[in-house]
Parts: structure tokens; sequence; C-alpha cells
């Protein structure tokens, strides 16, 4: 059993293809492995592996999927007690494609509140801890993935990424976490959050389980028009040596507010490229500063259009039956926690009559800035590189009184998706204990070269830390 | 910055019941926030195209094709209230039986 869950995903698969290693048993060890979690991370596990086909290319290893991804069937809540019980009538695409090549359903991981948060307290139904340290956060709003991944409870996992919701909880648990160019996978059946951002991505154990996850889900769908797939099929990344690429490094996200312990990473990892035969040099990303102060208006903003939905009619959470209007108003009051009513009232006013162009307006405005930035850098590098979190996992309750605090988690992760590029992290090292997560962007539908980079210098850093829990 | 009767408004645009310990924290919260983001004001950004979508896309269009549709008793199922022909709701002014 130590064995079966000692293996990477990718090498599950070639010893099923093998006849090395039967999926039943694999399954069963990993529902056992998820039916034990005594962090959080699982809302619920499934009872077998009879919803993938046998013999495809992911061989039956499961795959743990973000509360968010609507199932056929399986509660799907997205972290919120106002979709509690909900069943849904279909399945996500990511998902309906994952089981497609074989990989079936292990369980619907702990989030954030309609993906709302970076610590995964903000969850409707309790908190995810950190397998590292289980008085602090997963981050988020993956956290349930990543930490199921970290924790060894499940061999890989898919969650969605909106300002950092993939890569900050992967930088946090010290797993492999990336957001692909927005429109590479279908956002169809993902509970929307913010849909010009909003985007699938895999939490890995390593960067091949990262390419092999996401090549079976991309690809243009007719349900979500803004799909656009990927221009070339995912390849396995297999490069040792980083000769030729220049890393570009922003002072503006690598400098003030990055914690001691993570700078001293960083620094170690671009000694790395360096030796790799990579080259180093200073970009500037001018506008980066202001990306936080844009996604709190533009994220908002789609939010609170969105979550107009959960109106206590057709599914969910139903509360106040005197009048239509007390129904809606009661239903959302006890439906919605804390931050979703923040971001709905924040949305609401960003977008109200008098001060639409003063917020709306100008923060798209910066948001045309912010990928113009990256445009003019990627003229001079292939990648940017910058930690992908300030901090390593913080105590539970640190940030909860103080919500701009929590939102600057997200300092270094939320330009990318504003200018709708890919980044990846991956783990750079440890710094009291804890691990801490190097990220690499590069420019739109440039995955399979960053996946390679990423590969390279994740064999030369060698990362093999293991947490308390796994 | 933003006070009690504009969380009110805001409140009821957003259809949202807020209880009166919730007000209060409401309106200091979203003020530190809007200052924060009020800084994004500063910047001139005149004559920059403002960006509502990152992939350069156009009219994605598909064929006019007939198809199944989720059946009836399947939209309602999931329903807190539903009879045969679709969801309950009130009638204005009206409790639901």
């Amino acid at each position: 059993m130590t064995q079966i869950l000692d293996l990477t995903a990718t090498r599950a698969t070639e010893l099923v293809a093998a006849g090395e290693l039967d999926p039943g048993e694999l399954f069963a060890t990993y529902r056992e492995r998820a039916l034990g979690d005594d962090l959080g991370a699982y809302l619920w596990v499934a009872e077998d592996g009879s919803d993938a086909p046998a013999g495809g290319p992911l061989g039956g290893v499961p795959v743990a999927v973000k509360d968010l991804f609507c199932v056929e069937g399986v509660p799907s809540a997205a972290g919120s007690r106002i979709l509690e019980g909900y069943r849904p009538p279909y399945t996500a695409t990511a998902v309906e494609r994952l089981r497609s090549a074989g990989a079936p359903v292990l369980g619907k991981t702990n989030m954030d509140e309609f993906a709302m948060g970076s610590s995964t307290e903000n969850s409707g139904f309790g908190p995810t801890r950190n397998p590292w340290d289980c008085d602090r956060v997963p981050g988020g709003s993956s956290g349930g993935s990543a930490a199921a991944v970290a924790a060894g409870s499940a061999p890989w996992a898919i969650g969605t990424d909106t300002g950092g919701s993939i890569r900050q909880p992967a930088a946090l648990c010290g797993i492999v976490g990336l957001k692909p160019t927005y429109g590479a996978i279908s956002r169809w059946g993902m509970i929307a959050f913010a849909s010009s951002l909003d985007q699938c991505g895999p939490l890995t154990r390593d960067v091949a389980d990262a390419a092999l996850l996401l090549r079976h889900m991309v690809g243009r769908d007719a349900r979500d028009s803004t799909s656009v797939g990927l221009p070339e099929e995912v390849a396995t990344p297999t490069a040792e040596r980083l000769d030729g690429l220049r890393f570009g490094i922003p002072p503006e996200l690598t400098g003030e507010g990055i914690e001691p312990g993570v700078s001293a990473v960083f620094d170690a990892t671009c000694a790395r490229i360096e030796e790799l035969g990579g080259s180093l040099e200073e970009v500037h990303l001018p506008h980066s500063p202001h990306a936080i102060a844009a996604y709190y208006v533009l994220a908002p903003a789609e939010a609170s259009a969105n979550l107009a939905r959960y109106d206590g009619i057709r599914f969910g959470m139903r509360r106040g039956e005197a009048d239509l209007l007390s129904l809606y108003e009661e239903t959302r009051a006890e439906g919605f926690g804390d931050e979703v009513k923040r971001r709905i009232m924040l949305g609401t006013y960003a977008l109200s009559s008098g001060y639409y162009d003063a917020y709306y307006g100008q923060a798209q405005r910066v948001r045309t800035k912010i990928a113009d930035d990256f445009r003019v850098a990627f003229e001079h590098v292939d990648f940017v590189i910058t930690p992908t979190s300030p901090t390593v996992a913080f105590p539970l309750g640190e940030r909860t009184a103080d919500p701009l605090a929590m939102y600057l988690s997200d300092y270094c992760t939320v330009p990318m998706p504003l200018a709708g590029i890919p980044a990846i992290s991956i783990p750079g090292g440890l710094a009291d204990g804890l691990p801490v997560g190097f990220q690499i962007a590069g420019p739109a539908f440039s995955e399979n070269r960053m996946l390679d980079a990423a590969h390279a210098l994740e064999l030369a850093i060698g990362f093999d830390a293991k947490p308390a829990r796994a | 910055m933003i006070d009690r009767e504009q969380v009110l408004h805001v409140a009821r645009l957003s259809r949202l019941r807020l209880r009166e310990d919730e007000l209060e924290g409401m309106a200091s919260e979203l003020s530190t926030i809007l200052e924060h983001i009020e800084r994004i004001g500063e910047l001139d950004l005149e004559g920059v195209e403002p960006t509502s979508h990152v992939v350069a896309l156009e009219n994605v269009l598909r064929p006019d094709e007939p198809a199944e549709s989720l059946p009836r008793e399947r939209a309602l199922d999931q329903a807190p209230a539903a009879g045969e022909a679709g969801f309950a709701v009130p009638s204005p002014g009206a409790p639901v039986e």
C-alpha cells in the first residue's frame, strides 16, 4: 500500500498499462486514504472508480476534484452552504474529459466559498489544514486539492485559478500547480466566480504529472465559446538544461513585501537557473503593483453578476417565504458567508450608477496596461519569474479579520490571470520547515516551453521533503 | 468613505438582507478595501482601451442545430419547491403553500 501511495500519477499509469498494477486496488488504496483524511481536504469521496472506462491513457488513476466542478449526481456546492446538497444534472467538460481518458473522480475537495479566498478558511464546511503544519492554512482557494495531493490522499487533483487559487495553495503545500492560458480548458460546468479570469488547471506531485493531466483537459468546447484549446498537444516535459533561455526578474514583484525566507529560496532558485545555462535579467512590470486593486474591482464585479443566480428558486437553499423579495434577501443572507457577501457588495458598488467608470472602467484600463507590460517583457525574455506567495503558509485565523491582508496574499499571482497568461508554481525549497513556491510565467500558449523549463528546474532542485502528515 | 446609508442601498441592490451587527463591519471593511482600490484612480490612463477579455475572439458562431435539452423533471428536481410545470415561487405579496 505504501508503495502505491509513493508512485507519481504518471508512474502509476505506466504500471497499470504494463499490467503490473491493478487499477481497482489503486482506487481502493486512495479511497481509504481519502476517507481517513483528517485535514478537512475532502467534502465527498466516491464509492468506486466505475465512472471511467478501463484502458484509457490515464489508467484508472483517480483524480480529486475541487468542489466547484459540477459532477452529475454528486454533491457540488462550491464550498457554499447556499448549494449544500445540490447534485447537478450534468458534468463539467474538464471532468468529463478526464473520465473519458480513464481517470475516475476520487472525491470532491474543500475550497473557499465560490473560490473567494486565499486560505480555504472561507469554506462553508470548515477549513482545510496544511499537512506540513496543522495549525496553518493550506492556501486557497483550491486548498483542499492542494492539501490532498501534498498529504498523499490523492495522486493528483484539479482546481481553478482566478487570482492565484491553484498556484498559491500549491506553493504553500509544497506541490506543483499550473494555471493554463485563459481559454485552454473549457469552463463549462465550473461554478463561476469571475468568468473573464477563471481557469481550470492541475495540482500534482511533479511537473510531468501536471503536463499529463493538462493534456487530457485542454481543447475547444462548443459549450464554452471562450475556450480555444492550445495550438499543439501538451508534450511530456523532458528538458534537463536551460541553455539559451532568458528569465526576467521583475523588481515590482520580488522586492518589498516578500518574506526573507521566501526571498532566500527565490535567490537560490535563480542561481540554479544560471547553473543550468539560463540567463537572468531585470524586466519591469510597472503596473503590476496596481494588479490587486484592479483585480478586486473586476473579480467582485463579475462575481456580483454571476452570483445573482443563487436566489432560492431553482436550486440550493431557500429561506423566507413571506414574499418574493424576502425570499431572495433572506436566502442570500443566510446562504452566503461573510467574504462572499463582502465581494458581492464590493462588485455591486463598483458597477453602480455614478461609480462605474471610476472603478470598473479604470480597472479594465489597468488590466490593458498589465497585459502590455508582460508583452513588452516577453520581447526581452522567455519567462518572468517570481516567488509564488510573499509568505509561507500562515497560521489559521491570522488574516481572517483583515480582508485586505488576505487579498495581498495574491500579490505575486494576480497579474498573470489579468493578462490571461499561463504560470506554474513548483516547490523551490523550505523556509523554517515550510515549503516555498517558485513561479514561472510565460506568454499565452507557451505551456510546453514553460513545462520544459519547470521540469529542468525541478530536477536540479531535487525537492524531496515530505510534510509531517503524509 | 462608504457610510451606513450607502451600505444599505448597495445591500438592497444586491438582494442581501444584512443584520444590524453586519452593517457596521461591512461599512468599515469596504472603506478600507476601497481606499486601496482608489489608488488606481491616480493613474493617467486617458485613451487606454479597456480590456474585457484577454483572448482575441470575435463572433464565435455555431450552426443552429436542434438538440436534446435537459428534460423538465431533471431541471426541476433540485428546486427547493416545484410543481409539475415549473419552479414554485410566492406570488407578489402572497405566501406560498
